[in-house]
């Protein structure tokens, strides 16, 4: 068809275009790896905690407290192949009040004095954990790991404790504990965790199929409409428009070389969170590619729309950039939507991002089939064709005034 | 001779401002005709209209038999374009837009080089054919964009101030080259704001103000019109006839392809 071989010779055009321009290619990888690194280090999860440095102010003088200390200082997580936390010693409550408060250390432990005896003795002891309020992602994990710490040492006590009473009681003949194991009466009850799919839940996971359908449908929704307003400022989009092409054929193309620039920057995001997060997808990787061109699809009449009603590139490009911003956020990028406010869950709903984010989640981590997604492909699918049915006429229409 | 450009009671506004209004004139076929007025006179907007990148309000404009509004791919078929602004990508090389633009009008590869081969030769500029139009300097971007609007041998050429800011060698160079296309049969549809150029080019010469047209007549007629000088220059033809008054319009005449300024509406001209 004609207009296939029209829309082709201005997609090729306009990346032959693309490639000549050094600048512009050379931020087109980067930004994506930019994106994709900070995001993946600034935002910690429990297997990536090193070193953190805590403070621990050991009043006691016994072996108990010693074997305390020497199980969190040498804790390891995951893989890791350093420890959790490095560990500094300190005088007393105040002291490690005072390092936190200089954000020396981002947590303390204090262990009373009489801690060993009070055990041997048989009496309940409590340790102190001090958290660092100014950093709460840091503090809620560093107060989780400590207290798992704290309890499962207690909870060894515990054991032995249990064992040495059951010795007594069993000797007793007759006696009705006989069957009864000593894990049994410390923790009748045990949770055990089961996922769909192997492997811990990591925020990495969570938060890079977001970036990759944000990178590509923002890419192809700016860059189509900073593409055509372009041509109309330096005048060359009247070279196209005196051809005898159909306009829908001038869209489309554009539309193309937009979406083939935006999945190459997809794919780069994809292959960092491979290469660099060890993220695996865990789903089908074509509808994964399906999940994005539909997401692409859902915003390409948004792009035209922008790029009809604003005369100058600049226009255009500021006019997205004022629905970018909170599309980030609203679309549940780094932030789980039903942790939002039930008025801005309710704005999420008409973003189309929002549906291809979920939808590539359930794909990408969950390992979800085309089923489970339909609903989410048809919503882009719809949106789509909607504003692509309101945005083309427009075009056709604003072009020649 | 038959008209080739037949333009009856066009006008088109922009909301409130009338920016041609009601003209009708017609070209003959194998002349060329000037187009002149001052800044702002609606010059260009009837360009536009000629060349279906701008939808009349009213009227008819028919060219080479064909309706600009109805027939437009038929119109665009018969038209060659050079515009205010070069229509080249910068980052291309000049065969790669002669290329890309040729293509637009479904002509092969091959036909386009050998199309393009003759004016090329023409202009001097084969041997930049494979550089980027970047480096070129304007009066070769001209000479490669003039090649472009050549590309699918139009009946009609329209020139919108071709050798604005040019040499005098390129500019010489351009209207030689008007010239031979003229004798080839292609009728030429000129806007300038050098008189002497229209003098030295044109048959023919419209001057259109304030959208409507003041005078259409030859050159030599027209200078009848001036009485009080012995030998009346074109340019005495066109103060006398727009005036001395330095033109100050609050918009331009007509905006690029589509878009919409979001700004102050616009105001009627300041006399």
């Amino acid at each position: 068809m004609k207009i296939i071989k029209d829309l082709c010779q201005i997609a090729k055009k306009d990346l032959l275009e693309f490639t000549r321009d050094r600048l512009r290619l050379v931020t087109f990888f980067i930004m994506p790896m930019f994106m994709m690194i900070m995001v993946g280090f600034i935002f910690p999860s429990q297997n990536t905690l090193k070193n953190v440095p805590i403070g621990i102010a050991n009043q006691d003088n016994g072996s108990i407290s010693q074997q305390l200390i020497s199980t969190v200082s040498g804790l390891k997580l995951g893989d890791s192949s350093s420890t959790a936390f490095s560990v500094t010693s300190y005088d007393d409550n105040e002291a490690i009040k005072n390092a936190i408060k200089g954000q020396k250390i981002n947590g303390g432990l204090i262990i009373p004095s009489g801690f060993t005896s009070d055990i041997a003795a048989g009496k309940q002891v409590t340790v102190t954990i001090v958290e660092d309020q100014s950093n709460p992602q840091i503090s809620q994990m560093v107060d989780q790991i400590l207290n798992n710490v704290v309890s499962g040492f207690g909870q060894q006590i515990g054991l032995q404790k249990t064992n040495q009473i059951l010795t007594i009681t069993n000797s007793v003949p007759g006696s009705p504990f006989s069957k009864l194991s000593p894990q049994a009466i410390i923790a009748p009850v045990q949770a055990k965790i089961e996922g769909i799919v192997p492997g811990n839940p990591n925020y990495f996971e969570f938060v890079a199929p977001g970036i990759m359908a944000m990178i590509v449908m923002t890419a192809v929704l700016t860059g189509l409409a900073a593409s055509i307003s372009r041509e109309k400022e330096q005048g060359t989009l009247d070279g196209i428009l005196i051809s005898p092409i159909n306009r829908l054929a001038i869209i489309l193309g554009k539309a193309l070389s937009q979406s083939i620039r935006g999945l190459i920057q997809g794919a780069i995001v994809l292959f960092l969170a491979f290469l660099l997060f060890g993220v695996t997808i865990h789903g089908n990787i074509l509808l994964v590619i399906l999940i994005l061109l539909l997401g692409i699809f859902s915003f390409v009449g948004l792009g035209i729309l922008v790029s009809a009603i604003a005369t100058e590139q600049e226009t255009a490009t500021q006019l997205l950039f004022m629905f970018q911003f909170p599309m980030l956020f609203l679309s549940g990028v780094f932030f789980p939507i039903a942790l939002m406010p039930h008025f801005m869950q309710d704005i999420s709903k008409i973003i189309p991002l929002t549906y291809a984010i979920s939808a590539l989640r359930q794909v990408m981590v969950l390992g979800a089939g085309l089923g489970s997604v339909t609903t989410d492909l048809l919503i882009l699918l719809i949106f789509g064709a909607i504003t692509l049915a309101i945005s083309v006429p427009v075009f056709k229409r604003v072009i020649t005034k | 001779m038959e008209n080739i450009i037949e333009v009856k009671n066009l006008t088109k506004k922009f909301r409130d401002f009338v920016a041609v209004d009601n003209i009708s004139f017609s070209i003959k076929k194998g002349e060329i005709f000037g187009f002149l007025g001052p800044n702002g006179a609606g010059k260009s907007t009837t360009i536009r209209m000629l060349t279906t990148l701008l939808r009349p309000t009213s009227g008819v404009a028919k060219l080479a038999g064909y309706d600009v509004e109805r027939e437009q791919d038929k119109v665009r078929e018969h038209i060659g374009l050079v515009a205010e602004k070069i229509i080249l990508y910068p980052h291309l090389t000049a065969r790669e837009n002669l290329q890309f633009f040729g293509q637009l009008f479904h002509l092969s590869k091959g036909e386009i080089d050998q199309r393009a081969q003759k004016w090329l030769d023409q202009l001097h500029m084969t041997e930049w054919l494979n550089h980027r139009v970047e480096t070129f300097s304007t009066g070769m971007k001209q000479r490669i964009n003039i090649v472009r609007a050549l590309l699918t041998e139009p009946d009609i050429l329209f020139l919108d101030e071709p050798t604005l800011g040019l040499d005098p060698q390129t500019t010489n160079l351009i209207h030689e080259f008007i010239r031979e296309l003229n004798s080839q049969g292609i009728t030429i549809l000129l806007t300038t704001h050098d008189m002497l150029e229209a003098e030295k080019l044109c048959q023919r010469v419209a001057i259109i103000d304030h959208g409507k047209i003041a005078a259409c007549d030859t050159v030599e007629n027209l200078k009848k019109v001036v009485s009080e000088k012995a030998n009346p220059t074109l340019e005495d033809v066109f103060l006398k006839i727009t005036g001395t008054e330095i033109r100050d319009t609050a918009r331009k005449a007509a905006p690029q392809a589509g878009g919409r300024h979001f700004g102050p509406r616009p105001q009627r001209r300041i006399r």
